[in-house]
Order: structure tokens, then C-alpha cells, then sequence
């Protein structure tokens, strides 16, 4: 199949990038504004023999992923920010159990029901872990459709290879909004590498395969624990990726997602000025870009990051700066999205040395 | 896990030996407990099906959580109540494997409610051996859905035991599962008694048969008992089974698939 450019709604064409990377089986739970894409799936994964079900909880979905990660399939599930809170505890059983999987949050407002226009206050519970025990998750901040369509391939590839829960964070506005894509070719289930690990039955080739995360011996719980730490080292030393748009800058902005769009156009806007202001966009949120930060901290002057919530990735950022330049913060939350005016009149603060 | 060797003496015949779907190691339970009839009831019903290459059990969480250790096929071990959920990602992925769970009244009447009865109502085909003792066993003897009136447990204490005003009335899963329709075979069986023993294994049997045979969710709800947190001898707990969890829970089939298509064919040859 050759590659075809399409305009698309973010939620199908994520849906269709999942499909087209080998996800048979799609298990979720209407909530808005993510519903395109378990309605694409109720149609799509069928076609390609593949199923869908409508689980009767955020909490059966997520389990049922479990079920079919650890059986060793490409499978998936999706939500907005208050199912996924119920979801952490498969999440939580996923990592420990070393079982893949790719969950699509598409962040809402919170917290408690909040609303359904875009936020991204569900960062600290993607790159934190988000259920119980020492953990993490890999999780992209994808910013455009075709930045979407680009990152579901590559999560199921890191799931598989690492045997772990990836998360993608979109918003509501990368869900809702369309944008021309170019659609990748697809990958046939068959070709990929067999997963000796996986409950399929035993079929007379092997002893029995136990995926499991109790640990009744402390010492033996530990061992889980340092065994994935050696892996989130790895993946933290390897999969970290971010975009650096104008490295010659003496000032940065630090934005993700739909927020680094409104911070693109900012910054275009106040370059015109003859300001050296750059972008740093984090594409994973964790692993978190570090080292794109070591390639400017030197002789950056100062970090402006803008979130849509109060202030969360701004913690990395300031673990990243550590000290060495000023780092400062703009954020509107609750489903509220910055504009760039006001992503400018902050710009203008770090540059022009306002109190703040 | 290492294999006993066992020389057999010349001139004797085997009679009776452990299945081979039950891996040769000493299990955790309690002396008296009936997890193990339990265990050893599924096992050979998969030795006589001949599916053990093709098995992948659900473990779930409580007592029997370890029962991955247990029997020798592929296993994933569920968050507590999730079982069903686990259970159907992993026979949707693998539609010719044979899957089945092994729960207890906390994980499948509370926490996992939701779970058993939508497995039922999509008519999920996978097994469900579902363990009721009327007591949460591994946490130390709290009150469970399954827990008779007036029966004491650590959190429903004497001298009332369970006061209905407060907590309610003990849940009967297989009448509430037997009106879906997704639900292929649903039955009842004690392990008190050779007799109800030997009915136990042909229900749990038609409970694998309903999955093989795709038509759809089979459960075999076993009362059980809990001799340590029911505070009894082994030999009064059965007795105590019989004489109170019995008239609550009453044995039986409650829907069989096979039943129906029987009566419809009668039917038919009737109207033909």
C-alpha cells in the first residue's frame, strides 16, 4: 500500500496509525472528547480481523489489555483524563507484570469531572507512574495529527521491546481538530517477532509461561523493582526525543503538545522582533529530553515553559536546568488554552527582565 | 520445581495418582481447606478433556492467588476482581486456547462484580470456577457478599454476626448470572460430600464443554469451606456447610445450554 496523504479528525487518524501498526484488539469505554476513536475501531479492527469491545468499565478495559497484552498482542486502549484515573491500577499490574500495551489518554480539564475542552494537568500522572509502587511509563506529547499518526507506530515498537505500558498524551484539541496526514504503510501482525513470554498455552513446545506481579518475599519484590529500574535507565539513556526549533537562541520556550503549536507562533511572531528566543519541545515526556537541555543550558539565558495546567512539566524542566538559568512558568488550566498574545507578553517578561 | 520420584511396588497398579494438570508441589492452603478438592476437581477435568496444552488459567487475588503455582499450564495472575476481564483479552487474542479463572466470593461477588456478570452477559467463552465460603479467607476472616445472616466474621462480629439493617443479605450469583443470556451453562455444587464431590466434577466438566464448544460463559459456583476463619474443626465445617450455606445457596443447575437445545429439539420432533 502506498503512502496516502489524507485530511483527518486526530482521533481517527490516530486510530488508523494503530491499526496500521499491527494493534488487532481495541478495548474501551465512551468518554469525551476521545469517542472517534473507539468508534473507528468498532468498524476498522473487524476489517482486519481484529476485535473490539466496549468494556463495561475503564477498569475491565484496561484489564482486558492486560489480558491480551500478556496473550502477546498488539492491543490497545483509550480514555480522557477521569477514566484514565481508573485505569491506573491495570497500568500499575502492566509494569510489574512486564506485559505491553499502548493507553491513549486525550486530556480533558480536571480535576473531578472537570470538562471536555483541552488540558494537559494529567502530566504529572502520566510521567509519574500514576497507580501504586515505583514505576513508569514511556509517554509521548505529540503536537500535530501527523505527529500522532508518527508516534502510535513507534509506541507500539517501544511496548514490545521494552515489554511495557507507553502512553500517549494528546488533548482534546489534537483529538477534535483536522490536519492533512500522510498515513505510514502497514504492518502485518504476522511479521512480528514471536513473544516467547506470552500465555497462549503451552501447545506441547515449552513449561508453562506465568505472567504475574505478586511478589510475597520482599527480597524478591526488590529484584522486580531494581530489574525495572535497569530498564527505565536504558530507555531513559535511549528513547528520549524532543525538538529543539532555533538552537542558536539565548531564551527558550518549553511547551509540548497543543500548547508548543500556540508557543511556535510566539515565538515566530517575537524572532521577528530580532529577539533570540527558541523552542524546546519535549516529544517524550518521560523519558524527559534532558540532554536536549545540556545542549543549550550553558549558555541559555532563560526557560519559559507553558502548560495547559498549573504547572507540572515545569518541574522537569527545572530538574533539567537544575539551577543553572532561570526558569519561569505560564499556564491556564480547567480546558482553557493560551493564546499567543499572552504566550508573547511572557516572553516579553523573561526577555525584558520583569519581575515575576 | 523438581519432580518426586516415586518407585512403585512390584505386583501394585496405580489407581489413583495426581493429574497432570496439577504441577507436584505442596500447596499453601490450610489442613481442611477445600481449595485443594477444588483444584484437583478442574484439573482432571482438563486431563480428561485433553486441553492442559492449550490452558491458560486467570488467577485472581485471595486465596487461591498462588494458583499459578498450582496447575501446570500458562497462567495470568489478576488484579482482584479482574479476572473475567483478564480472561477475555486473552481468549479474544487466542480464541482456541481454553481459559479459565478460579475465584472467590470477595473477588467475584464485590470487587469483581461488574466484571463476571458483563463476561456473562457478552457471553464470554471462558470457565469460571468460582469459590464461595461465605468468608474473605486470605485477609483473615471478614465478611463477605456470600455471608450468611447472623454469621460472624471480623467485621461482622458477634453476638449479632451479619445484621441485615446494616450490612444486607448474602448475594446468589448463579441466580443472578442464570438470567443472561450470554451465560451458557450455571450451576451449583458443594464440596462437602463424596456424592456432591462427584457433582461438582460434571458440572465443572459442562463448564469447560460449554466454552469448547463456543457456547458461551460457564461458571460452577463450589461451596466451600473455611475452617480456620470459621473457627471449626474440618469435619464440623462441612457439616456446617451443609446445614447453613446449603438452604441459602441451594444445589442444582440454574442454566444449561444443552437443556435448552434439548428441549428444542424435542419440540421440534413434536411439531414435526
Amino acid at each position: 500500500m502506498g503512502r496516502e496523504r489524507k485530511l483527518m479528525k486526530g482521533n481517527e487518524a490516530l486510530a488508523e496509525a494503530a491499526v496500521r501498526a499491527g494493534c488487532r484488539f481495541f478495548f474501551g469505554y465512551p468518554i469525551t472528547p476521545q469517542n472517534e476513536i473507539p468508534e473507528y475501531m468498532s468498524w476498522r479492527l473487524p476489517e482486519v480481523g481484529g476485535q473490539f469491545i466496549q468494556a463495561e468499565s475503564e477498569l475491565a478495559a484496561i484489564n482486558m489489555l492486560y489480558g491480551a497484552g500478556g496473550a502477546g498482542a498488539r492491543a490497545m486502549t483509550s480514555s480522557s483524563s477521569p477514566g484514565v484515573s481508573l485505569k491506573q491500577e491495570g497500568i500499575s499490574y502492566m509494569a510489574a507484570a512486564e506485559v505491553p500495551g499502548v493507553i491513549v489518554n486525550m486530556v480533558r480539564g480536571g480535576p473531578g469531572l472537570g470538562g471536555i475542552q483541552p488540558a494537559q494537568s494529567d502530566y504529572y500522572q502520566a510521567t509519574r507512574g500514576g497507580g501504586h509502587g515505583d514505576y513508569r511509563t514511556i509517554v509521548f506529547g505529540p503536537s500535530t495529527v501527523q505527529e500522532m499518526v508518527d508516534v502510535m507506530g513507534r509506541a507500539f515498537e517501544l511496548a514490545d521491546k521494552y515489554r511495557t505500558p507507553v502512553v500517549v498524551l494528546g488533548d482534546g484539541m489534537l483529538g477534535q481538530m483536522m490536519e492533512p496526514v500522510t498515513l505510514p504503510d502497514s504492518v502485518d501482525p504476522a511479521s512480528l517477532p514471536v513473544k516467547p513470554w506470552a500465555t497462549t498455552g503451552t501447545r506441547g513446545r515449552r513449561p508453562p509461561n506465568v505472567i504475574n506481579s505478586l511478589h510475597l518475599d520482599p527480597e524478591k519484590c526488590e529484584q522486580l523493582n531494581r530489574k525495572l529500574e535497569a530498564k527505565y535507565r536504558e530507555i531513559t539513556s535511549k528513547e528520549q526525543t524532543a525538538e529543539l526549533a532555533w538552537p542558536d537562541a539565548e531564551y527558550f520556550v518549553v511547551a509540548y503538545g497543543t500548547t508548543a503549536r500556540i508557543c511556535r507562533a510566539a515565538v515566530s511572531e517575537v524572532r521577528e522582533r530580532g529577539w533570540a528566543v527558541g523552542l524546546l519541545r519535549p516529544v517524550t515526556l518521560w523519558p524527559f529530553p534532558v540532554d536536549t537541555f545540556e545542549k543549550v543550558v550553558g549558555r541559555a539565558k532563560g526557560f519559559l515553559t507553558v502548560e495547559m495546567s498549573l504547572g507540572q512539566m515545569v518541574d522537569d524542566v527545572r530538574l533539567a536546568v537544575n539551577g543553572r538559568a532561570p526558569v519561569y512558568f505560564y499556564g491556564r488550566t480547567g480546558g482553557m488554552v493560551p493564546s499567543v498574545d499572552e504566550v508573547v507578553a511572557e516572553i516579553a517578561k523573561m526577555v525584558e527582565g520583569g519581575a515575576r | 520445581m523438581a519432580t518426586r520420584q516415586w518407585e512403585r511396588p512390584p505386583g501394585t497398579e496405580v489407581v489413583y495418582e495426581r493429574p497432570k494438570a496439577l504441577t507436584d508441589v505442596v500447596t499453601h492452603y490450610c489442613p481442611g481447606c477445600t481449595h485443594g478438592i477444588a483444584h484437583r476437581l478442574v484439573a482432571e477435568v482438563i486431563d480428561e478433556l485433553g486441553v492442559q496444552d492449550r490452558c491458560v488459567v486467570v488467577a485472581s487475588v485471595g486465596c487461591s492467588v498462588l494458583a499459578y503455582n498450582y496447575f501446570a499450564v500458562d497462567a495470568q495472575q489478576a488484579a482482584h476482581g479482574r479476572a473475567p476481564a483478564v480472561a477475555t483479552g486473552i481468549k479474544r487474542v487466542h480464541p482456541d486456547a481454553v481459559v479459565f479463572t478460579y475465584q472467590g466470593d470477595g473477588d467475584l461477588a464485590a470487587i469483581g462484580t461488574a466484571e463476571i456478570v458483563h463476561a456473562a452477559m457478552r457471553g464470554e467463552k471462558i470457565t469460571v470456577i468460582f469459590i464461595n465460603n461465605a468468608i474473605f479467607g486470605m485477609t483473615g476472616g471478614q465478611m463477605a457478599p456470600t455471608t450468611l445472616v447472623g454469621q460472624a466474621t471480623t467485621t461482622s462480629p458477634k453476638p449479632t454476626g451479619r445484621l441485615p439493617e446494616r450490612a444486607g443479605y448474602p448475594i446468589r450469583v448463579c441466580e443472578m448470572l442464570s438470567q443472561l443470556d450470554g451465560a451458557a451453562f450455571v450451576a451449583r455444587a458443594a464440596l462437602s460430600s463424596p456424592q456432591n464431590i462427584a457433582k461438582a466434577k460434571r458440572y465443572i466438566r459442562k463448564a469447560f464443554e460449554a466454552q469448547l464448544g463456543g457456547h458461551g460463559l460457564g461458571l460452577v459456583e463450589l461451596l466451600s469451606t473455611c475452617n480456620v476463619n470459621w473457627k471449626m474443626s474440618p469435619g464440623d465445617a462441612l457439616k456446617w456447610l451443609e446445614a447453613n450455606m446449603v438452604p441459602v445457596f441451594p444445589l442444582g443447575v440454574y442454566r444449561d445450554w444443552s437443556a435448552a437445545e434439548g428441549a428444542e429439539a424435542a419440540r421440534l420432533e413434536v411439531a414435526g
